[in-house]
């Protein structure tokens, strides 16, 4: 049986020119595929900044929107910059503490049976649509309990950032060393002192990364809110109990208005969204990547 | 027997360990977390199939094949199938689109990139999914939409309108096409991660070997890793599917909705997830409301499918790969 058999007509040495053309090709196609990927973010970036650049400044985070307005007194968005602050950070303090119980429950307590149906649950919660939270929400706490606020937005949002941060934080502990538990515990010290006074120090740096990437994530999340802070007025408000606006439900319905001043407004919020959310996760990536080395000890 | 009376001194100090009130309260109350995370998945299934039960009790099953959506007072009448048909024809063309084009970026970042180039590209990518729904929707209105109308939508039906798919473009711009594209846009970072990863994962010797045998690398791509990756990547497009089928901000802003079942791509429509999103002011009565969050049933009942079926793949295939690791959502 000669090299030939074996290895098929398609492995043929009497054709590698049309095999090299071939690769050549596809090497190609794959270069073009990262290029036009790359090109799509520009092109989207550019279009906001050039928008949003022109129509950037202070009146845009200090006054207040006027509803129907015609003339061209200086309007903002502040009291979406405002309900943004107040949603997105109430959200993190119900998800933030939640989420580490619940990794720290499954990656040094739990059976390994236990660990695959809760894992089985996050990653669930996590396929569920945001609008789908949203209608959730509404049924569960806006339709018998008074109507909209900004703390049940914001546990709209906490019910997406939770099985982030759970993630995330399961990760970031799996990556401390055994050999420090098992330190820790042949000391005599107790599990629980061994957990929260050993393991999660040398994983808080990590944990917040994964924080400051899940908060970039909700802090543009519009679905959520539709049903259960969106019946808004115009004056700027930190009252957490009434319904607030927030930045992406501000350009969700500017973009929407056929007054092309609105969309002005859209744009530069846009883009003060969008700088937040892409310099925040590249922070955060970059200290994701100096993180995992030192808590590996390495 | 006489071998466990000799052993069993030896363990008391062990079996006789002090239990620490610290540890019952912290498994205690993390063990509650885990299960209120849990409970949560069930919690939410069960109070939106509550609240959409007004329109359940009236319409039965065939609410989700009817197409009809009429909220007039006295002749209300609400069926999701306008809605379940440009859902599936939108997130259907997005994979379509972007599954190639993610392919091609994970190849590039797994076999073909440069070192100094890996890092800043993968980076690159990854930003694109942090870009908000929000902010690619205004984008796709003002910008994409009449970019598409103006130049590829004329010129597909132009050359094309024989194919009933590439129709007239509407005059605003929003189109089913508009959003397939958003969507595809939406996607493509999602499963070209995921697929980066399966690709990564293939073990060195199996490309080694054949690189060896003298296959070029597309072959060695064509004949090992995608063989190898194959499970993965069906469900990285399938956990793209889902998401492409939940979003509904950017959707409802370049879709423009409408409710019939037609097959041109370059005119209205509307989706499930966009038409709860467009009608979030505008319910009037409880049955609209209902009815509408039927919808939601819907696209959470999909959505469940494909989320499962995904980890159900991921799991399997870790089975048989002989390593043991999480689900990728």
């Amino acid at each position: 049986m000669s090299a030939h058999d074996l290895a098929g007509p398609a492995m043929r040495i009497d054709r590698l020119p049309r095999r090299r053309a071939v690769n050549r090709l596809m090497e190609l196609i794959a270069w073009l595929a990262a290029l036009i990927a790359i090109a799509i973010l520009g092109f989207v970036v550019y279009s906001v900044a050039r928008r949003g650049w022109s129509e950037l400044n202070l009146n845009l985070i200090t006054k207040p929107p006027i509803p129907f307005s015609f003339t061209n007194a200086p309007q903002g968005l502040s009291n979406a910059f405002a309900g943004t602050l107040v949603i997105v950070g109430i959200a993190t303090l119900m998800a933030l503490p939640v989420g580490i119980l619940v990794a720290i429950y499954l990656n040094e307590f739990a059976p390994a049976s236990i660990r695959n149906a809760v894992g089985i649950a996050l990653d669930v919660l996590a396929g569920v649509p945001a609008i789908v939270i949203g209608i959730f929400v509404y049924g569960l706490l806006v339709v018998g309990g008074g109507g909209q606020s900004g703390i049940k937005g914001a546990f709209a949002l906490a019910c997406l950032m939770l099985p982030f941060v759970a993630r995330t934080t399961i990760e970031v502990l799996a990556l401390v060393p055994n050999s420090l538990r098992e330190a820790s515990l042949g000391l005599g010290i107790p599990q629980w002192r061994t957990t929260l006074s050993i393991v999660l120090p040398r994983a808080i740096g990590g944990i917040l990364t994964g924080t400051v990437l899940a908060v970039a994530r909700v802090a543009g999340e519009t679905a959520p809110l539709l049903f259960t802070s969106s019946l808004v007025g115009p004056q700027t408000s930190w009252n957490p109990t009434h319904a607030l606006q927030t930045v992406p439900l501000a350009i969700f319905e500017l973009s929407e208005s056929p007054d092309p001043k609105d969309h002005a407004r859209a744009w530069a919020a846009a883009f003060v969204l969008l700088v937040f959310i892409l310099v925040a996760s590249l922070t955060a990536r970059w200290l994701a990547m100096r993180n995992a080395r030192k808590i590996a000890g390495r | 027997m006489a071998s466990v009376d000799v052993t069993q001194p030896a363990r008391r100090p062990f079996s006789g360990r002090r239990v620490h009130l610290g540890d019952v309260l912290l498994q205690g109350v993390a063990g509650l977390a885990a299960a209120g995370a849990s409970a949560l998945v069930l919690l939410i299934a069960w109070k939106v199939v509550d609240g959409a039960r007004p329109s359940i009790s009236k319409y039965g099953i065939s609410f989700v094949w009817h197409v009809v959506w009429n909220p007039v007072v006295g002749r209300e009448a609400y069926g999701a199938g306008s809605f379940l048909f440009g859902t599936v024809i939108t997130s259907f063309f997005a994979l379509l689109l972007a599954t190639p084009l993610a392919i091609g970026i994970a190849l590039f970042l797994s076999e073909l990139a440069p070192n100094w180039i890996k890092a800043p590209v993968t980076a690159l990518v990854e930003m694109l999914a942090a870009v908000p729904s929000v902010v690619i929707g205004l984008w796709g209105i003002l910008v994409l939409g009449p970019a598409l109308r103006s130049h590829i939508e004329t010129w597909l039906h132009s050359g094309l309108g024989w194919i009933p798919l590439f129709g007239a473009p509407s005059a605003a711009g929003a189109s089913l096409f508009t959003a397939i594209v958003v969507l595809a846009i939406m996607i493509l970072p999602i499963v070209s991660s995921i697929s980066r990863e399966l690709f990564l994962g293939v073990p060195h010797e199996l490309k080694e070997g054949a690189l060896a045998l003298g296959t070029t690398r597309w072959e060695m791509v064509r004949g090992v890793v995608f063989p190898y990756a194959r499970g993965g990547i069906a469900a990285a497009l399938i956990l793209g599917l889902g998401r492409a089928m939940g979003e509904a901000i950017a959707v409802t802003q370049v879709i423009g909705g409408g409710v019939f079942i037609h097959w041109s791509l370059f005119s209205q429509g509307d989706t499930l997830a966009s038409k709860i999103a467009a009608e979030y002011q505008g319910a009037t009565s409880n049955l609209d409301i209902a009815s509408l969050i039927y919808l939601g049933v819907i696209l959470l009942a999909l959505s469940l499918l494909a989320n499962l079926t995904a980890q159900w793949i991921v799991r399997s295939v870790a089975r048989q790969h002989g390593v043991t690791r999480g689900g990728h959502a």
